[in-house]
């Protein structure tokens, strides 16, 4: 994908990314975005430390827009898991920022690293490990999740 | 209503990150259940439309600090060391369930495992696990 339609793509943000004010900073050569501080993002009130969840979702973001980045051709993605260790609390006051590269491509998984930080690289509040699933709409059209799961099968 | 579910209000409310996501606890006997409510802005997939998958984690996340926070006498609010979030199923656009079970308590380590769920608590939308560091609270 060029760099133009990818960067397109991303800010043309989900829900979730426009609550968060998530940002682009870069495409290439890692996906590089960054959510600004903000005080309703706490998790530690005594403190102001943003919510490892916010981590969480901002690396979960960069590994999937790594993956998009690889893609040649696009397609639906998704979250297989995602691993992270969180290194040191964010400072405070600072905006975080998540940096992530796709470093293996197959048919049907991508596998994807990433780094979350307030200030550089070198010094990571956290990093992250995931796989995704490509193709993970695999035929569901828009508004599939809109009707009530199939009925369970019974595994015998 | 409990002095835990009052406890629990009161943490859930002090935090902001909670507030943001809209979540909130249920406590019967000793079992909480995390509750997070359907709203617009959690979606990460536009077009099925799915839950954001961090949202999913942080969800569970937040599941397992509350459930350590009523279970333990700590001094401040645990940390995560780190988690581990396996998606299984793509989230609905409907309300979340999560339930944590704390599976070892030590001197400064939990360790933690949560499930979470929409129509059917056999059917779970993703798990995680996850470790977190605790300050206890002296004497």
């Amino acid at each position: 994908m060029t760099e133009e339609s990818l960067a397109e793509r991303i800010m043309s943000l989900s829900p979730q990314s426009r609550a968060l004010g998530l940002q682009l900073v870069s495409t290439a050569p890692e996906v590089v975005l960054r959510i600004p501080y903000r005080s309703d993002l706490v998790g530690e009130p005594d403190t102001g430390v943003l919510a490892g969840g916010v981590v969480t979702t901002l690396l979960d973001m960069a590994c999937g827009w790594a993956t998009v980045a690889a893609l040649e051709t696009p397609t639906s993605i998704a979250t297989l898991d995602l691993r992270i260790d969180y290194m040191r609390p964010a400072e405070p006051g600072r905006d975080i920022l998540a940096s992530a590269r796709c470093y293996k491509l197959t048919r049907s998984i991508a596998f994807v690293r990433a780094l979350a930080y307030d200030q550089s690289p070198e010094d990571p509040v956290a990093a992250a490990q995931a796989a995704f699933m490509l193709d993970s709409n695999a035929g569901r059209g828009p508004g599939a999740n809109l009707a009530p799961p199939p009925p369970r099968r019974k595994r015998t | 209503m409990s002095a835990v579910q009052a406890d629990l209000e009161a943490i859930l409310c002090r935090i902001p990150y909670a507030r943001f996501l809209g979540m909130r606890v249920e406590l019967h006997g000793d079992e909480m259940t995390g509750v997070l409510p359907y709203s617009e802005r959690l979606i990460g997939n536009p077009s099925l439309p799915a839950l954001h998958g961090g949202v999913i984690g942080a969800f569970m996340e937040m599941t397992a600090l509350l459930q350590l926070s009523i279970a333990e006498r700590l001094m401040r609010q645990p940390r995560p060391v780190d988690v581990s979030i396996d998606y299984l199923r793509s989230g609905r656009p409907t309300d979340t369930y999560a339930r944590a079970m704390i599976k070892k308590v030590g001197r400064r380590i939990a360790n933690v495992q949560v499930e979470a769920w929409q129509e059917a608590r056999a059917a779970p939308i993703a798990a995680l696990h996850g470790h977190f560091l605790l300050t206890p609270r002296e004497g």
